[in-house]
């Protein structure tokens, strides 16, 4: 038998096969899925067109089902309400118990309450109706994002067709300095590679200064694979993983490992101990360079939220640059789920920003995708935490964002201008 | 399934992406018709007065980039379009595009791309996997389509392949 990497190995167990090889299509069965208040009543949609013909339609396995809202919530308008009372009617009928609302106890940005709560685990098969579902990588299983046509059929069949992805992988070593983050990494990265660099493909990431980063700083590294066009983003499991899935769930799993003479369609070396902070430009996630290229320009907004920029390590860091220092802009923070809320305030990280005069909200995608609740005007420009900064991503079209690290938005935040964290004393 | 298509050519850039498709705040919209009046908005606020039923977007690589929002090739495919032809297509967007019946997504090479013009008219054939342009008068070969995908595009949508399983 031919040696397999660990994405290979997954979809060949999914799969029930002994072999399977980058190229060959598959039906996978899926282990966990989720759906969120946009890709949800999509699915609806598509599974109502499936009852007019079939009757009374039941789907494969509620309990491997998680709904979340996350986008539009607390609802901007009455559509957005609209589509919530969809949502409660689907977990109503459908019997999907693990079901997170706002104001009602945990809630918070799907990709975070996957991790946050532990719903997947290593070795499985997640599927997700959203791009960043490949966050969840981080804990050594695959987990890709669909469309929502797909996810319905997902829902019904417990299965989907998947094209065996070629794994780059991605080997980074060396002890990562103190001013930088694991979003600097990736931004390094995507800003290598381009947006379409691991097109189809699955970034594997290893090396020890994978190995080292805490759970959160890896969950950016995979979250932000979405950016460079992967089909997925893993990591394999270790110690780490474990303490992380075993504090939080009682569920038994089986780890997946990649052979050790697996073939990789590439090997990509990053040294780790020489990553600066990197920002990338308007407007594409590629347009990357370091942030003190453009630490002249001036910012009217700071923004620390979203999947990618807002789990409780994020906070901590953007808190010990903030504590005592006054925002010279408009700041946003809003953490990722109700938990991190909690132990950010905990922490004491939620007086500290309110201290530096930021505005803190509710666990929402937020202006993340320009929904609502923050977005950018025209002639704005902003340095987020967040993944992506297309035309239009964050209000209007003309708008302006940065993507950066916790440490470098919260740097810009205190100075009004795109600031690298090793330069802020003297500017203080 | 019919297997040609003749239309005219949108011509865009390349990294074409799903927020410049279809803008986040429309994503609470699932009437197609709705989302269809704000296609491509974010790229070209002409498109959507231009644009005729059975036309194509021609589109440098990496068509359909950033979110999963399937509200993507609905818009294009309520606004008329028929396919589109780029070097290559984000993931995401591709398996929308086949697995929801909205669209056909052809891939031709990067020449093919820098030589088809906006507003050609140009005749798609998908038995002999060739692109006619008429306004041009020249041909050019397409990518042939993997085997599941051809059947999943000649039953006209996931759902409908697995039915005729
Ligand atoms: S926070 Fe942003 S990137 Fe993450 S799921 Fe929400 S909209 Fe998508």
């Amino acid at each position: 038998m031919t040696s397999m990497t660990i994405t290979e190995k997954i979809l060949a167990r999914a799969s029930g096969k002994d072999q399977v090889a980058p190229g060959d299509v598959v039906f996978a069965n899926v282990d966990k899925a989720m759906m969120h208040d946009v890709s949800g009543p999509g699915a609806k949609v598509v599974l109502d067109e499936v009852a007019k013909e079939k009757g009374e339609i039941k789907i494969w396995d509620p309990s491997r089902v998680f709904m979340a809202e996350d986008h539009f919530v607390p609802c901007s308008d009455v559509q957005a309400a609209g589509n919530m009372e969809t949502m409660e009617k689907m977990a109503k009928d459908w019997g999907i118990t693990r079901y997170y609302r706002f104001g009602k106890g945990q809630h918070g940005i799907c990709h975070t309450l996957a991790t946050e709560d532990a719903l997947v685990l290593p070795g499985e098969v997640y599927t997700g109706g959203d791009s960043h579902t490949n966050t969840a990588g981080a804990l050594g299983l695959f987990a890709v994002g669909l469309g929502h046509t797909d996810l319905a059929y997902v829902l019904l069949n417990g299965k989907i067709w998947f094209r065996v992805p070629e794994t780059i992988l991605f080997k980074i070593d060396g002890p990562m300095p103190d001013h930088s983050m694991a979003k600097d990494l990736i931004l390094k990265i995507i800003g290598q590679i381009g947006v379409d660099g691991a097109n189809y493909k699955t970034m594997q990431f290893a090396g020890s200064t994978v190995t080292e980063m805490e759970m959160d700083e890896r969950l950016t590294l995979t979250n932000m694979s979405t950016e460079a066009g992967a089909k997925n983003g893993i990591i394999e499991p270790d110690e780490k993983t474990f303490e992380h899935i075993d504090s939080r769930t009682q569920e038994k799993y089986t780890p997946v490992y990649g052979d050790s003479d697996c073939h990789y369609v590439e090997t990509l070396n990053f040294d780790g101990s020489k990553l600066e902070p990197m920002v990338a430009r308007p407007f594409s996630p590629q347009n990357v360079c370091p942030v003190r290229e453009v630490s002249n320009i001036e910012i009217d907004r700071a923004y620390i939220g979203s999947c990618t920029g807002a789990k409780i390590q994020d906070l901590r860091e953007a808190a010990k640059i903030m504590k005592g220092n006054k925002v010279k802009v408009r700041t946003e923070v809003l953490p990722a789920a109700q938990s991190i809320y909690k132990k950010a305030i905990d922490e004491g990280l939620i007086s500290i920003f309110v201290d530096s005069g930021a505005l803190i909200g509710p666990s929402t995608c937020g202006a993340c995708c320009g929904a609502h609740m923050g977005v950018l005007g025209k002639s704005e420009v902003c340095v987020s935490t967040t993944n992506r900064n297309f035309p239009g991503r964050m209000g209007h079209v003309e708008s302006q964002t940065y993507l950066a690290s916790p440490k470098t938005v919260a740097a810009s935040a205190i100075t009004g201008k795109i600031t690298d964290p090793r330069d802020l004393s003297g500017k203080m | 399934m019919i297997t040609k298509f003749r239309g005219r050519v949108h011509k865009y850039r390349e990294n074409v992406d799903t927020d410049v498709i279809i803008p986040g705040k429309y994503l609470k919209e699932m009437d197609p018709l709705k989302l269809a009046q704000h296609a491509l908005e974010g790229l070209d606020t002409e498109f959507v007065k231009k644009v005729k039923p059975g036309d194509f977007i021609v589109a440098g690589r990496n068509f359909g980039c950033g979110s999963s929002r399937e509200h993507a090739p609905i818009a294009l495919r309520y606004s008329g379009i028929k396919a589109v032809l780029t070097p290559s297509f984000a993931r995401i967007f591709y398996r929308n595009a086949v697995d929801g019946g909205h669209l056909i997504p052809i891939e031709i090479t990067n020449e093919t791309y820098e030589q088809i013009a906006d507003g050609d008219e140009i005749e798609i054939d998908l038995e002999k996997h060739t692109v006619v342009n008429i306004t041009q008068e020249t041909e050019y070969g397409i990518k042939a389509f993997p085997e599941l995908i051809m059947k999943i595009l000649e039953a006209g949508s996931l759902f409908k392949y697995d039915q005729m399983k």
